[in-house]
């Protein structure tokens, strides 16, 4: 029984000075501290879960949501959105026949207009959105199949794109830039917007492409290769996306701020969206003065220049136009949130 | 030696078989040569080479092999093989799911966290290795010749070691040389098995005899011995010399590696074992690994986790292949090809996603839980480590948690089993009085002084405290005089065994010996035996004067003399003196060990003895006598021993008479003898001895001295006498007694003492011829004695008889021819050895028997109430008589005297098994009669939350048990357990055993303790502590599922095999309640909520599957996915699982019912665990669903939209645990404080650091956009409130209808101190009949109850009339234990209610029933008492059967057909007392019950 009785680790144990040191020292008492830490006494709030204590508590919480919910409902409900579906499904659609006979592969775009009437007029400044659904842009492959690297100037990046780009790595040798499934299906549209005055005249209403990226995505993360000089030679020996009808130094020859890599409708797209139903900002249309609304009610005409394939994976494109409040878009949903839970509690607690 | 010169025939002829056998042989034994003979220790030719060296090294690992091992070591957990599988799955392209060496992070993380704790243990281990190893001693050095300093490590097998006084082993050394004049040598095993009595070892006996020093070089001999082995009690081998003599060797000749050299100032030994051959070092096994009862359960979950994870990968895969499959052969852009450019099949795809969506969710399996458990573990222990409540300031111990991973299995024990002596009472042996020759004395002024011990206990404890540390240090200076490397040893062994030794040291050296305590040496002698004492020995002093033979004294005079030396001498007590540190008093007449052969034994019946100077004493002619000696043993040695002996006898005996009244020795005049009586210590091994011993002093009969051979005892008028000691037959459990055979020095008879138990000594006493008158009076002393002893048992004090015989020499030499062969015999010496016991112990004569009181310890009572209270059911299991125990259940209230006892004793297996058909009749007929009142019981139970009455709270608990527990106690001896525990019977035990309320078994052997206990575990799945403190418990502490050790007087080993080590029973108390109770809900609840949070984070990801095709694509950043567990909610939890309180200590101790919800595990039942993952996908269905609806058809982009659902989460999650915190101290507040902030830092960190570095995720500047948007703080207020919307609720409605006890208990605490107590104080008060002392006995004397026991008695038809005479003498025996027990017992229970009565505080001046009354008028009925015995005579045998000492008024006896008188099952019942005290509520604490009731119906 001894046998068994004897423990290693203290045998030759650990000599911890805690015993008389030195044979003079003073003996140490083992007597454990009378602190509150140790004796496990440390002031403390007891909270006690009782209808008493935590009805109150709810009744304060519903006092509180309602008022907020009821905040955000109505803010929510002054924002103006307008949408339209352009897909072309439908035979009454003006794109249905774009849509049918148009694949990745057609060299010739397709154009269309749709025309619509603003009920209302939009006062602040309206932001312009293509919505796309049933897009899986968060798809695990998709999301990681793009070079961060390359998008952000490194030149050996741009000449040997990272393998997650497969299989949009290479085309015909020669490395694609910028590479990646998500740059190969760029949204390709065109979107342009005309107010039909009353005489029937198409005025094209100013659509700013300015300043739809993030800043920090336009400045920092994506660069273009040896700066924004000579784009040409910076991409030389690289291969445009498959899917791409011109090369990445074409996307706007107009303005070398938003060209390459650093174009903002490409660094849009390439912010990948959260859910299969999304939108993407497109352009803006700035208030032009504080009399005028900036779009005001009557009718308007899209014109699009169809290029962009979603009837294969049952997509549909959208053309958005709204306001935004402080807090965004319109979304009704917060509001009724708060007010929903907000309401509870207040029953909860009233009872 | 006597082998060697008996049959040295016999002695060849095995040698000739050893060396035929010699190959195999080699195996098993260990041959070792000196040193000496062989240039190199190391060389070839020395045949010790192969033996391990005394270097030690107790690590793990190397430099090299640390990597490799310890890696190999961790991998032996399933879950760190399964996280690595997980990490090295995300090398694979086609499944990867987050950055491959991001996701190894985690699984190095904690690997290396274990990896460093490792290392660093390894580390401080070398370091103490290397500190050991590098200690000096004395080793023989040949080219030198002398003794030189070496480390220990250099030195080997064969070296001759020399050791100085307080020098510490370092290894197994065979003694072969002492400076000690009986070539002794002592040592302190303090290390090995925390004893600090000194041992004696012996110089090996063929060097026993050397006269000047020791010379190595002259050494020859070869030894043999057994293979190293870790039996420290063992030792057996033999040394050949030179001259081809073999003498044995014994484990009384080795010197064992760690133990201290005292009182011997050399010694000079052999090493025969070496390092990690030594049994010091084969004794070392690491701490044991026990899995809780928590983890287990946990363990079930955690599979259950698996089981979910792979239902919610294969949904996610069957999902993925749909998906795919739905758009056929047109691809859409986003679904991108494989990297070769080929198409993925829907199935393939499917497949791939399996195990990506294993990594993404491997979270589920929470990699953080066994860390973090670990963790909480050790905080738990070191909480209990610094409790102050569990410290005891008398030896400056506090609690010892062994185990560290079972602190929540103490929060569920269900039953507890208790040894007695040394648990529930002190181990204090206190004489308390005894019985010469049939005369009682009472010894009043001694209990009157120990009563006032006990009231000054309180303040002593605090006195002896402070005066204690000056005289220590003292000592300790003194004691390490030697060197510093000695210091450092001494320390480490403190530290070895535990302060409990270490403070047993310190008081040793300072004032007082083991056993020793004023307490226990202080007697108050008895006048009247004092008075007798006196004259008695006057009477021999005349007598011895004017040379009268001693058998003129009056047999009763000559009975008390010898009563008073048998408890001087029958015992192994050293003495020592205090000035100088266990230096033994010498006192030296002659020079002789005990009788160990016949050329001995001749030796010292020969006349020639006395002319060569046997009373010198002298060294010079110690020295002439040995020489002589040796020269009469050659010649004696020829002839048959016993002719001679028969020859000598006759010559010797005339001359006896005038050799022992030869004048006392001159030395007694001596120098060396300076020392006041008063200041002697005297070393027991038993606390009884000790206490016989202190008594016998008080009558001014002391032991002055003890050496091998002779006792030296001091008398009154007759000085110092001393007796040759001839031989000493050990005390063994089952003769249950030790004899001495000595001379008696007066009368020069060889005289036998011996000292028993009761039922041993009384089997044994000669019957008395009943013709003398002689005959007449011994049979009476023998009558009254066993008379008394029941009263003693009924007291419950200890009893022992003392008997003596004396032994003509025909006898003696007749029984020691065989004893000797016994002696020396080879095989089965011990059987040998015991038979010759048994022989020499018969007819033995009655001297007189003691009763020592044990005290119980402080506060058992209270404790084992509040344990019961806590529902626990309590056994006793002690090797006690029945009788003792009994009254000790009594005393301590594990027997409630209202409650029936159910008393089994059967000497058959057929008479147990119908005993205990018949005892399950009862109990099932009892339950019948009864329902009516349970059901009355529980219906109150269930008005009152608080009155989970201890009976009634197992039986809540009802799946495990079927029976009801009654007011019933089981009380069963060793015999009858033997039976019952047979395959066949031990379910009906068990059944009989868990309907009684308390259980005790009488004379159980550790191996029927541990039976019990393992019976009990395994037939009931509960869960068992078993709580002891000696080495009879260590097997049941061993299996039972939490084992404790009081590390009390009786030494270490129960401490060293228990998990916790208490320094007194009653910690045991808030041990359990508070600290198990504590440990058991804040593991039990951090388990839960690690399952919810793991749960909860990860259905996120899954709800996200809905949403991305199935892909395994994550919102949920990789860098928080991983470190989530890690860092983010790691922190809180630690903190809430180390010091969450429910409910406070106070309340819990005030109110143990509260620990039924750990015996209940209503912190974690099974449905808890569905219920938290219901919770947890509500939760993340909420906090995916609100983002994901107030974001729907926005920009939002992956990342963006996930970072706050991240953020949500972690917030739900930290609220959430704010909701299970019961206690908020700044320290939660801190933590989650913290765990927000280290959050946010982190993700602005991670989200500004770098643009390109994160792919995919690529978070760059995601989180500082965040928290400009107003949308983000909206969601991070609804999304928590609605998602803990619930759950809140739910509690705040728990809490309010249908609240727990433990809530309640936590409403309790809220009030303020003062109503509290009132509450609970009033609760106790009501509570009353467990802790109210009993109903005055007296008054109780009616005639047995009816009603209910009527239909029992009809039930068994043998019950009254058959009982006729039995009946009648159990009234009359109940009538006569009724007074002393109640006299003794009323200051007993008072001192034990007192302290209740203080905690009651304002309500015992309300309650005037409670104290004082029961108290009767104790010195009229002891005269009353006396008178019934003096009746009662004849009658005795018949109520020692039965259980004395029941006040209650009816009993029912059953008489089994087949049964004899043992074999009877009692049942007693009283009267409705409890109802009684129901009623007894006073008027004016009505409305305090009112008040608590209105408490109850408002809460």
């Amino acid at each position: 029984m001894m046998a068994s009785s004897y423990n290693a680790k203290e045998e030759d144990g650990h000599n911890s000075g805690a015993s008389n040191n030195g044979g003079a020292g003073v003996v140490k008492s083992k007597k454990p501290d009378n602190t509150a830490f140790k004796q496990q006494r440390l002031p403390a709030w007891q909270p006690i879960l009782t209808a008493g204590t935590v009805l109150p508590a709810f009744f304060v919480i519903g006092l509180i949501f309602i008022p907020i919910g009821i905040g955000l409902f109505v803010s929510s409900n002054n924002i103006k959105e307008f949408e339209i579906d352009y897909t072309g499904v439908d035979v009454n659609n003006p794109c249905y026949n774009c849509a049918k006979n148009f694949s990745w592969n057609s060299t010739t775009p397709c154009l269309c207009s749709v025309p619509f009437t603003l009920e209302q007029p939009f006062e602040s400044n309206v932001f312009m959105y293509y919505g796309l659904s049933n897009f899986y842009q968060n798809h695990r492959r998709y999301v990681k199949s793009r070079d961060d690297s390359q998008l952000n100037g490194d030149q050996s990046a741009l000449k040997n794109p990272s393998k997650e780009c497969e299989p949009y790595r290479t085309s015909e040798g020669q490395p694609i830039a910028p590479c990646g499934a998500i740059a190969n299906s760029l949204f390709n549209d065109t979107l342009e917007l005309y107010y039909i005055d009353s005489n029937g005249t198409k005025n094209t209403i100013p659509l700013v492409k300015k300043g739809i990226a993030w800043w920090t995505d336009k400045h920092v993360k994506f660069r273009n290769p040896g700066g924004n000089n000579n784009l040409t030679v910076a991409f030389q020996g690289t291969s445009k996306p498959v899917n791409w009808r011109k090369p990445v130094y074409e996307l706007d020859p107009s303005d070398p701020e938003n060209n390459g890599f650093i174009n903002e409708d490409f660094i849009v797209w390439m912010r990948t969206a959260a859910l299969p139903t999304f939108r993407k900002l497109y352009r803006i249309i700035q208030k032009k003065s504080s009399t005028t609304p900036t779009l005001p009610s009557g009718k308007y005409l899209l014109d699009i220049t169809y290029n962009y394939p979603v009837l294969s994976f049952d997509g549909r494109k959208r053309m958005i136009l709204s306001t935004i409040s402080w807090m965004g878009g319109k979304n009704p949903f917060l509001g009724i949130a708060y007010i929903t839970v907000g309401s509870i509690c207040f029953f909860l607690g009233v009872n | 030696m006597a082998r060697e010169s008996e049959e040295p025939g016999m002695a060849k002829a095995s040698k000739v078989k050893r060396q035929r056998k010699k190959k195999p042989k080699e195996n098993k034994t260990r041959t070792v040569h000196a040193n000496l003979l062989y240039d190199n220790a190391k060389g070839e030719e020395n045949p010790n080479r192969n033996y391990a060296n005394n270097k030690i090294k107790t690590t793990k690992y190397t430099v090299l092999s640390f990597l490799p091992k310890n890696l190999f070591e961790q991998f032996h957990r399933f879950a760190n093989v399964y996280f690595v599988f997980i990490a090295l799955l995300n090398f694979v392209p086609v499944v990867n799911a987050f950055q491959p060496e991001l996701a190894l992070a985690p699984v190095v993380f904690i690997l290396s966290v274990t990896a460093i704790k490792d290392l660093w243990e390894d580390y401080r281990r070398h370091r103490s290795d290397q500190e050991i190893n590098h200690m000096d001693c004395l080793v023989y050095n040949r080219a030198e010749r002398r003794y030189t300093e070496r480390y220990w490590k250099e030195v080997r097998v064969g070296d001759f070691i020399r050791l100085r006084c307080n020098e510490i082993l370092p290894a197994d050394v065979l003694l072969l040389s002492s400076s000690d004049p009986d070539r002794l040598c002592h040592i302190e095993t303090a290390t090995l098995d925390g004893e600090t009595n000194l041992k004696q070892r012996q110089v090996v006996r063929s060097f026993f005899d050397l006269d000047c020093d020791f010379d190595p070089l002259k050494y020859n001999g070869i030894i043999e011995c057994e293979k190293p082995n870790n039996d420290l009690n063992r030792f057996r081998g033999y040394i050949i010399h030179r001259s081809g003599r073999r003498d044995a060797l014994y484990k009384e000749n080795l010197l064992l590696r760690g133990c201290t050299i005292r009182n011997t100032e050399e010694a000079v030994g052999i090493v025969i074992y070496a390092g990690h051959e030594t049994k010091a070092m084969l004794n070392n096994n690491g701490p044991r690994y026990k899995r809780s009862k928590l983890e287990r359960q946990m363990n079930v979950d955690v599979f259950w986790c698996v089981i979910i994870l792979l239902v919610m990968c294969l949904f996610a895969a069957v999902g993925h292949g749909l998906w795919m499959f739905q758009y056929g052969d047109k691809r859409p852009v986003f679904d991108v090809l494989s990297p070769e450019g080929t198409d993925l099949s829907p199935i393939m795809s499917a497949i791939y996603l399996f195990l990506t969506m294993i990594i993404v969710f491997q979270v589920l399996i929470p990699i953080s839980l066994f860390v973090s458990i670990e963790i909480v573990k050790i905080c738990q222990v070191y909480f209990i480590h610094q409790d102050m409540d569990l410290y005891d300031e008398e030896t400056d111990s506090h609690l010892q948690c062994r185990a560290l991973n079972i602190t929540e299995d103490l929060g569920q024990m269900q039953y507890i089993f208790s040894d007695k002596t040394g648990t529930l009472t002190e181990n204090k042996m206190v004489f308390r009085r005894c019985t010469v020759a049939g005369v009682e004395y009472s010894h009043d002024a001694n209990a009157r002084r120990l009563a006032m011990y006990q009231e000054m206990d309180s303040e002593e404890e605090d006195c002896t405290s402070h005066g204690g540390t000056l005289p220590r240090r003292d000592s300790v200076t003194s004691h390490q005089s030697a060197r510093v490397v000695l210091r450092s040893q001494s320390t480490k062994s403190h530290r070895r065994t535990g302060s409990r030794a270490e403070a047993k040291r310190a008081s040793i050296l300072s004032k007082h010996t083991a056993f020793s305590s004023p307490m226990e040496k202080d007697i108050t002698p008895d006048p009247q035996l004092l008075d007798k004492v006196n004259e008695c020995s006057s009477q021999m002093d005349f007598m011895r004067f004017h040379n009268q033979p001693m058998s003129q004294l009056p047999s009763d005079l000559a009975d008390i003399i010898d009563f008073f030396i048998a408890l001087t001498i029958c015992n192994t007590v050293v003495v020592s003196s205090p000035n100088q540190p266990r230096q033994k008093v010498r006192m030296r007449f002659e020079l002789k060990s005990p009788v160990k052969t016949i050329e001995d034994f001749i030796k010292r019946f020969t006349p020639s003895r006395l002319t060569s100077g046997s009373n010198s004493s002298s060294s010079s002619s110690l020295i002439t006598n040995r020489s002589s000696n040796r020269g009469c043993s050659s010649l004696l040695s020829s002839p048959s021993a016993e002719s001679t002996l028969t020859k000598l006898d006759e010559e010797q005996s005339p001359q006896g008479m005038e050799h022992s009244f030869g004048p006392v020795p001159p030395c007694y005049n001596g120098n060396a003898w300076n020392l006041e009586d008063g200041e002697l210590r005297y070393e027991a091994e038993s606390p009884d001895e000790a206490a016989l011993v202190y008594a016998a002093r008080a009558y001014k009969c002391s032991l002055v001295g003890r050496l091998p051979d002779q006792v030296t005892v001091e008398l009154p008028h007759l000085g110092k006498l001393s007796f040759e000691l001839l031989h000493t037959l050990c005390f063994d459990s089952t003769r249950k007694r030790m004899s001495v055979v000595v001379r008696h020095p007066l009368t020069d008879q060889i005289t036998v003492y011996t000292k028993g138990a009761d039922s041993a000594i009384m089997d044994l006493i000669r019957p008395p011829d009943t013709g003398s008158s002689k005959g007449k009076r011994q049979k009476k002393i023998v009558s009254r004695t066993q008379n008394y002893l029941n009263l003693y048992a009924a007291d419950g004090l200890r009893t022992l008889c003392i008997a003596k015989k004396i032994l003509s020499k025909e006898q003696y030499a007749c029984w020691l021819q065989r004893h000797l062969q016994a002696e020396t015999a080879i095989q089965g010496r011990e059987e040998l050895l015991f038979d010759s016991a048994l022989r020499l112990e018969t007819n033995l004569q009655l001297l007189g028997a003691t009763g020592i009181e044990d005290r119980l310890q402080d506060g058992v009572p209270e404790t084992i109430a509040s344990l019961r209270k806590a529902g626990l059911q309590i056994w006793v299991l002690t090797g006690d008589k029945q009788e003792t125990a009994v009254n000790i259940a009594y005393a301590c209230k594990l027997l409630d005297p209202e409650e029936e006892i159910l008393t089994l004793n059967a000497d058959s297996q057929e008479a147990c098994a119908l005993l205990l058909e018949e005892s399950l009749h009862y109990i099932q007929a009892k339950f019948l009669c009864s329902s009516t009142d349970q059901a009355a019981k529980a219906f109150h139970s269930n008005f009152a939350p608080f009155e989970i009455y201890p009976s009634s709270s197992p039986s809540s608990s009802s799946h495990t048990t079927p029976f009801t527990v009654l007011q019933l106690g089981l009380v069963i001896d060793g015999r009858t357990l033997a039976y019952a525990l047979d395959k066949s019977l031990e379910d009906k035990f068990l059944a009989v055993a868990r309907s009684c309320r308390s259980v005790l078994c009488c004379r159980s052997t550790p191996l029927q303790k541990s039976m019990v206990v393992k019976l009990v575990r395994n037939k009931l799945k509960v869960m068992t502590l078993a709580i002891g403190d000696g080495a009879n418990d260590v097997s049941m502490i061993q299996v039972a599922d939490v084992g404790v050790g009081i590390s009390g007087q009786e030494g270490m080993q129960a401490v060293m095999a228990s998990d916790f080590a208490l320094p007194r029973f009653r910690y045991l108390q808030k041990l359990l309640l508070v600290h198990g109770h504590w440990c058991y809900s804040r593991l039990a609840n951090m388990i839960l909520y690690f399952f919810y949070k793991n749960a909860m984070f990860v259905a996120l990801i899954f709800w996200y599957q809905f949403y991305c095709g199935f892909s395994g694509s994550a919102m949920i950043d990789q860098w928080y996915l991983i470190f989530f567990n890690l860092m983010f909610s790691a922190f809180p939890q630690l903190i809430t699982g180390t010091l969450d309180k429910d409910v406070s200590a106070e309340t819990l101790q005030q109110l143990p019912q509260l620990y039924v919800n750990g015996q209940n595990s209503e912190e974690y039942k099974p449905y808890m665990f569905w219920m938290n993952m219901i919770d947890a996908f509500y939760q993340s269905l909420v906090c995916f669903f609100i983002p994901y609806f107030a974001y729907a058809d926005s920009d939002v982009d992956l990342f963006t939209w996930g970072t706050p659902i991240t953020t949500l989460a972690l917030l739900t999650i930290l609220v959430h645990l704010g909701i299970e915190t019961k206690t908020w101290t700044w320290m939660n507040w801190l933590s989650i404080a913290f765990s927000t902030a280290l959050f946010f830092t982190v993700a602005l960190c991670y989200n500004a650091s770098c643009p390109t570095c994160y792919t995919p995720s690529n978070p760059y500047w995601t989180m500082q956009r965040l928290l400009q948007d107003p949308l983000f703080y909206l969601l991070c207020v609804i999304t928590p409130v609605a998602a803990l919307l619930p759950r809140y609720f739910y509690r705040a409605c728990q809490g309010t209808l249908f609240p727990t006890p433990v809530q309640v208990g936590r409403q309790l605490d809220k009030l303020p101190t003062e109503t509290r107590r009132n509450i609970l104080s009033l609760r106790r008060v009501k509570a009353g009949s467990a802790l109210s002392p009993k109903p005055p006995f007296l008054s109780l004397s009616k005639p047995s109850p009816k009603g209910c026991n009527k239909k029992d008695l009809r039930s068994f038809p043998s019950s009254e009339t058959s009982q006729g005479p039995a009946l009648q003498m159990d009234e009359q025996g109940q009538r006569s234990p009724l007074g002393p027990a109640d006299s003794n017992k009323g200051p007993l229970d008072l001192y034990a209610i007192v302290p209740t009565e203080k905690d009651t505080l304002p309500y015992t001046k309300d309650t005037p029933k409670l104290p004082e009354e029961p108290r009767p008028p104790s010195t009229k009925d002891s005269e009353c008492l006396g008178k019934t015995l003096e009746a009662s005579d004849v009658s005795l045998s018949g109520w020692i059967t039965s259980t004395p000492l029941l006040s209650q008024t009816g009993s029912v006896q059953l008489n089994l057909p087949p049964a004899g008188d043992s074999q009877c099952v009692k049942y007693t019942r009283n009267s409705d007392q409890r109802l009684k005290s129901d009623h007894s509520i006073h008027p004016a604490q009505r409305t305090e019950q009112g008040a608590e009731q209105s408490l109850h119906t408002t809460l």
